[in-house]
């Protein structure tokens, strides 16, 4: 019911709707980008990238001050029903988990700027930056299906939560062999770890993120649960 | 002090898994049957007014009726206890069943009919009598005069509507001096003097200020342990806070009918959410 097509008599309400939702999917292109330079900058050691990725921090912080506003504003003054009250509270969910995407993509940039000063290993963070690569995809189609409220892509995006976290544990158990085979790079690598774990919930975010897309359109909370539950719960509407 | 303080915040916090769970939703499958509208059709001389309606409105909760304006709410509402009787041009198909009995059958008295399902109209209309005339009215018509029975109805209605404390030293004033807010809870008072089954309300709260209708509503609230309510109500939000379950009605249609929260966060059908969202159909 949430792809709810016909207009609102009331014109303004429609107009404030549809600019909280641009200004939503503005926040997602903003994070996304911040995601994408803070492993840039990770990867290529690039210190000027990574400084920017932190001081872009607080641009996602004020969106998500500023939508949470709007969002207020129009529980008091529209109080909104049905398809259009989950789309204000999907819209104050998924900022929530966009801001912490951004605190993570800064968390990133800073033990990007750590690790420039150090010695690169020759195969220069290829595990890490294949991990980037899934996430970054998995963030990109989260934030597709919340734009097209699409209900299989949110899905698509939920399973693949699975393989990051699995992936995630692979790079943990390396750098954890790293460790013991040279404590001297211990330092280094433990920022190595604490990237890939702010990688790693970002995919968690990401997910969150398809949850509300399904709860938008569906009207169902399928949060913590199993994928096989939600995809069961979606078939029994049917 | 202090000690009674750090005691106390551990307990506040324990997990009460009880009240986890607690909110249950409400599902009509599991309430008692108080009303039953089959296969009813209602015309106004040639003109259909209601097609086909099928429901079950459960005991001892607020059901809501929403929809625009014509859509048939007020006139099933009158169906129920049988106002409609009173217009020349009406014809019903269909069975309407208080309790398992069928309201419209022949044997039915309809005073007493109208005696165990109450009504309160959208403008309060108090007699131009004293506050405990009005609500003592009914009683009187029944035959029952003694001052000590008439004193304790007349209480425990007041009390039930909610008015007893602004009205208690001034119950042999007109009731025509009452605020509309009191007017209506007055009104309301002399629908339970009577004890009915059901209260029927048809926007009782329309014609009131803000605080005024949130005593109503408050009262709906209270009234609905001891009896069935059905309301009428133009205002969504008051739908919403006030019902268990809510009717959407279209066109002299039922087009849905499920738990009040549901129904306002996940429509089943677009017209529902159409109308409640505000939307062009």
């Amino acid at each position: 019911m949430a792809t709810n097509k016909s207009q609102h008599i009331s014109q303004q309400f429609e107009t404030e709707l549809q600019d909280i939702r641009s200004r939503v999917l503005a926040m997602a292109g903003l994070v996304e980008q911040q995601v994408a330079d803070a492993l840039e900058a990770l990867i290529t050691a690039n210190v000027d990238l990574a400084r920017q990725v932190m001081e872009q921090d607080q641009l996602v912080n004020d969106f998500e001050i500023q939508i949470d506003e709007e969002c207020t504003q129009i529980i008091a003054l529209r109080q909104p029903t049905a398809s259009d009250l989950r789309l204000i509270i999907a819209i104050l969910k998924t900022i929530t988990d966009l801001e912490r995407i951004g605190d993570e993509a800064s968390s990133i940039a800073r033990k990007a700027l750590n690790l420039s000063e150090q010695d690169r290993p020759k195969k220069s963070y290829r595990e890490l930056s294949a991990l980037g690569k899934h996430v970054s995809e998995m963030l990109r189609d989260a934030l597709d299906a919340f734009a097209r409220l699409d209900v299989n892509a949110a899905l698509t995006v939920a399973r693949e939560d699975k393989e990051v976290d699995e992936e995630y544990e692979g790079i943990l158990r390396q750098m954890i062999t790293y460790m013991m085979e040279d404590p001297r790079t211990i330092s280094r690598v433990l920022d190595l770890i604490w990237s890939a774990r702010s990688l790693e919930r970002i995919g968690d975010h990401a997910k969150n993120v398809c949850e509300y897309v399904i709860y938008l359109v569906e009207g169902k909370d399928v949060r913590h649960l199993s994928v096989e539950n939600i995809e069961k719960i979606l078939q029994k509407k049917d | 002090m202090e000690a009674v303080k750090q005691q106390a915040a551990p307990a506040a916090r324990a997990i009460n898994i009880e009240s986890i769970h607690r909110g249950a939703k409400v599902s009509l499958a599991d309430e008692t049957t108080c009303l039953e509208v089959k296969d009813f059709n209602l015309f106004y001389g040639n003109k259909q007014a209601l097609h086909g309606i099928n429901m079950t409105i459960p005991k001892n909760r607020v059901t809501a009726f929403i929809g625009p304006s014509g859509c048939g709410k007020s006139t099933l509402l009158r169906c129920f206890n049988r106002m409609n009787d009173l217009i020349d041009s009406v014809r019903i198909e269909g069975q309407m069943l208080l309790e398992g009995n069928n309201l419209n059958a022949p044997a039915v008295n309809v005073a007493d009919l109208r005696r165990q399902v109450g009504m309160v109209f959208q403008k309060p209309n108090p007699f131009p009598k004293s506050i405990y005339e009005n609500v003592a009215y009914g009683l009187r018509l029944q035959g029952i005069n003694e001052r000590l029975t008439l004193d304790k109805v007349v209480e425990k209605s007041l009390k039930g509507a909610a008015l007893w404390d602004e009205v208690k030293d001034r119950l042999h004033e007109s009731a025509m001096g009452l605020s509309g807010g009191q007017q209506q809870r007055l009104v309301i008072a002399r629908a339970i003097a009577i004890e009915p089954e059901v209260l029927l309300l048809d926007e009782p709260a329309s014609a009131l200020d803000p605080l005024s209708t949130l005593k109503i509503e408050e009262l709906i609230y209270e009234l609905k342990d001891k009896y069935t309510i059905v309301i009428v109500t133009h205002n969504m939000q008051q739908a919403a806070r006030v019902s268990d379950y809510t009717a959407f009605m279209y066109m002299g249609e039922l087009i849905e009918f499920g738990a009040t929260d549901e129904l306002f966060t996940n429509p089943a059908k677009k017209q529902t959410e159409d109308y409640i969202t505000g939307r062009y159909g």
